[in-house]
């Protein structure tokens, strides 16, 4: 699914429920929630972020946000945290 | 490249061909690399401390750190300090160094071994690039720094277990304090052999592609050559055949570079949280996370974080224009006082090109010492201390808008003090086009060397009136210039962005350090290197550029300048003037007649427009110099003596005639020349410092060329409009 992902092809949700929700990604966390990484959207900026830890199957927490409301800080995996712009956070799709 | 066919890998022994013929002492070539923020530079200051110097890497704009560390009594080690990057795969340009290094065994520079920086805090994520350089079979140890980090998150390591899984020596260390440096220094003067692990095996399909490409070029490692299929069109040292010939094999093969990138990089990453499992033991939760948490509250609040960041804007503001001042006065003081005492030894045209020439180019580049000192001392202490990642996060979303980056903020800043060293703390920007931009337009911003021009011809042709009772009509005028300064620096900013294209595609995506005490060591040693370029570097364009100013300004054509003399003092007989005023009449004929005055003459009929006559296109020549001298000139050339005070210019000035004897400095004249000072580029070192930021003659050009063009045009806007 990841590749898939990767190709930009729509993504499944979950096998069962698809059509019911949309796919929610790192952007549309709310401050202090935590939300698994499912796949990368944009597959250039995708290797950015998997080189800096956004794995599939990671959990990251919205850590804040810029008093503009972008750029973000995103805690990954309990351990470090990044900081990206909402454009980029918008790559990062979540599952359900 | 292709070299001869030989299937054989090399065989990987130790540094065998680095001892002398001598055999006395043994020489060994060191790369030093890891991620950003790993504690590489500490490190690199610690083995190194002030045996460092700062070169290029040939062909590109990125620093070459080097310096050398005795390891043993008979064993130096020459260390490379490579840039920060979190994998082998080039996302910029400073990481593209890298592989051009490590993939070329053939390479002059090519490592005997590597030190490799491993946050122990942040182990997964630091040991992705390890477990690829692992893959490449380097000679490598393993610093496993941050390790008081690590205890204080309560992240224990099990370095026995890890040394074993990783198999390489590991020494645990704490480079920030220098702890784990001496044994560190141990295992480096060993000959050290590749990891005995291989974390990553390229797919079956692969193998045969590989294989071809390990026998053309005859490689000694499947990992290599899978990154010479990845890379073909990125490593410098490839052929256009070499490039060809791996671009075929790839269609053959349909290898998808992305796809396959991606899925290394998970793989990395199973294996590596794997091997974790029974090397670190997590006790309790972050708590040094939250404490920076809680600063940041405060320090990116939507309040107080502008409130604080302004402050510190402003202490910096202060440093660099204020403070600076006194060290800067010293030095011009000594300057002056070694030319007076040298002029008094001796005299002759040698004695002048030493001390109006030389010397005086030489008090200009030292002038800038203690801005640069101070601007970087800011710059380091906000850096080391992980706040300057916070100004970025609060500005990147305003500077973006004009194609600038959060972190354009400070040189920006800077740049009302003076560009000089603003421009040199652009390094701090990673994005090529945005590093470039910020570059570009910093010179507009209003430098502190255009005060002296900014008073003296505002209180020439502004009243020194109370506007609504409160505000100084002269003040009024200069903040105008000032933002004048300011909005055309993010106008241009804003069509250069739509303009560029960028070379690599940019991710704003960073890490966030936590925040952490600056080691002043390390804060030193940056003022040291930033210094030192400065000097060595822009320094010699400075003191040439100098030189041939006062060539120009000292010699006329033919004996022009004795017959000018000869003019001035017989009119100053007739004229009956004081010994002084003779001696200014004869400076302001001569200069007249130099070559800086014909070329101020011949330039004439093109500023005439502009409202300027000969007497300031020599003022604007010399400028060139620093924007300050333009006083020093006019004084000269309105022969009122170099030594003359402000009040005593303006009185000249004020006095100065038109041919129709009307005052030759009215409104219109005075305001096209404050907006030709506002946007003129006139500043060699400013040139200079960009000519050694950008590493070519292309942007300093281009920003000569722009900034002038725009001068002119503003101040013949102005004038015509005015007149």
């Amino acid at each position: 699914m990841f590749i898939a992902c990767l190709n930009n092809l729509p993504v499944p949700a979950s096998p069962v429920a698809s059509a019911s929700t949309t796919p929610r990604s790192v952007k549309d966390l709310r401050l202090g929630e935590t939300g698994t990484i499912c796949c990368l959207k944009d597959p250039e900026m995708a290797l950015k972020l998997l080189e800096m830890g956004c794995i599939p199957g990671t959990r990251v927490t919205l850590n804040g946000r810029a008093p503009l409301g972008c750029p973000i800080t995103l805690h990954v995996d309990g351990e470090y945290t990044l900081s990206l712009r909402v454009s980029e956070a918008a790559t990062i799709m979540l599952k359900e | 490249m292709a070299r001869a066919a030989v299937a054989e890998p090399t065989p990987l022994v130790g540094p065998a061909a680095s001892l002398t013929p001598g055999g006395a002492e043994r020489h060994t070539r060191i790369a030093l690399i890891g991620n950003p923020n790993s504690g590489k530079s500490s490190l690199f200051n610690q083995l190194t401390g002030l045996n460092q110097k700062v070169g290029n890497f040939p062909g590109v704009t990125v620093d070459r750190k080097t310096g050398s560390a005795q390891l043993t009594a008979q064993h130096r080690a020459d260390i490379l300090d490579l840039p920060g990057t979190y994998s082998l795969y080039p996302k910029s340009l400073d990481e593209k160094v890298i592989t051009d290094l490590l993939y070329d065994r053939g390479a002059s520079e090519y490592p005997d071994f590597v030190v490799v920086t491993v946050d122990a805090s942040n182990l997964k994520r630091n040991l992705l690039l390890f477990t690829q350089l692992a893959d490449l079979q380097l000679p490598m140890v393993l610093a496993l720094n941050m390790m008081d980090t690590a205890e204080q998150h309560g992240i224990h390591v099990d370095v026995a277990e890890l040394q074993q899984q990783l198999g390489v020596p590991i020494i645990p260390m704490n480079a920030r304090k220098g702890v784990g440096v001496t044994a560190l220094k141990i295992v480096m003067a060993q000959e050290l052999g590749p990891p005995t692990q291989t974390f990553y095996e390229p797919s079956e399909e692969l193998l045969p592609m590989i294989r071809q490409i390990r026998y053309y070029f005859n490689l000694h490692n499947d990992y290599l050559a899978l990154h010479y299929a990845h890379q073909s069109e990125r490593l410098r040292f490839l052929s256009a055949d070499d490039r060809a010939y791996l671009a075929e094999l790839k269609q053959q093969y349909h290898f998808d570079s992305i796809g396959l990138q991606a899925q290394e990089t998970i793989d990395r990453y199973a294996r590596i949280s794997e091997l974790l499992l029974d090397v670190v033991r997590v006790t309790r939760a972050e708590q040094n996370e939250s404490y920076s948490n809680k600063i940041d509250r405060v320090l990116t609040h939507k309040v107080w974080g502008y409130l604080i960041f302004l402050a510190v804007l402003f202490l910096l503001f202060q440093a660099i224009f204020a403070w600076a001042q006194y060290p800067m006065d010293l030095l011009d003081q000594s300057v002056a006082w070694l030319s007076s005492q040298i002029k008094d030894a001796a005299s002759g045209p040698l004695i002048d090109l030493l001390t109006d020439g030389i010397l005086a180019g030489l008090g200009g580049v030292l002038m800038f010492i203690p801005q640069i000192a101070l601007l970087f001392a800011f710059i380091a202490v906000l850096e080391e201390s992980g706040y300057m990642a916070r100004v970025t996060f609060m500005m990147d979303k305003i500077m973006r808008k004009f194609g600038l980056n959060g972190k354009s903020v400070v040189p920006l800043i800077s740049g009302w003090a003076c560009a000089v060293p603003a421009i040199m703390s652009t390094r701090t920007i990673e994005n090529w086009k945005d590093r470039i931009i910020t570059i570009f337009v910093t010179p507009l911003m209003s430098c502190s060397a255009r005060i002296p021009v900014y008073t003296v011809l505002v209180a020439l042709v502004v009243p020194d009136e109370k506007v609504l009772g409160i505000f100084n009509l002269q003040g009024v005028a200069l903040m105008g210039l000032y933002l004048l300064g300011f909005v055309s620096a993010v106008l241009s900013a804003w069509v250069l962005k739509t303009m560029l294209r960028a070379k690599e595609r940019s991710f704003f995506i960073m890490e966030f350090p936590v925040y952490r005490w600056p080691r002043w060591k390390n804060v030193g040693l940056t003022i040291i290197e930033k210094v030192k370029a400065f000097v060595f570097q822009a320094g010699k364009i400075i003191v040439a550029i100098s030189v041939l100013l006062w060539v120009l300004a000292s010699y006329g054509p033919g004996n022009a300048l004795q017959q000018a003399e000869q003019h001035a003092r017989t009119a100053a007989t007739q004229q009956q003037l004081t010994a002084e005023q003779t001696e200014n009449l004869v400076a302001a004929e001569k200069l007249e007649s130099s070559y800086a005055g014909v070329f101020g003459r011949s330039i004439e009929p093109a500023v005439r427009p502009l409202g300027f006559d000969w007497k300031v296109s020599i003022a604007l020549l010399t400028s060139f110099a620093a924007r300050e001298v333009f006083v020093g000139t006019i004084s000269t050339i309105y022969s009122v003596g170099q030594d003359a005070d402000m009040s005593t210019v303006q009185e000249k000035l004020r006095a100065e005639k038109d041919d129709n004897g009307q005052p030759f400095f009215t409104p219109a004249r005075a305001a096209s020349l404050l907006v030709f000072y506002v946007f003129a580029m006139q500043c060699v070192s400013t040139l200079a410092t960009t000519y050694r930021e950008t590493k070519g003659w292309t942007w300093p050009v281009l920003q000569l060329v722009y900034m002038t063009g725009l001068a002119y045009v503003m101040s013949l806007l102005v004038y015509q409009l005015m007149k």
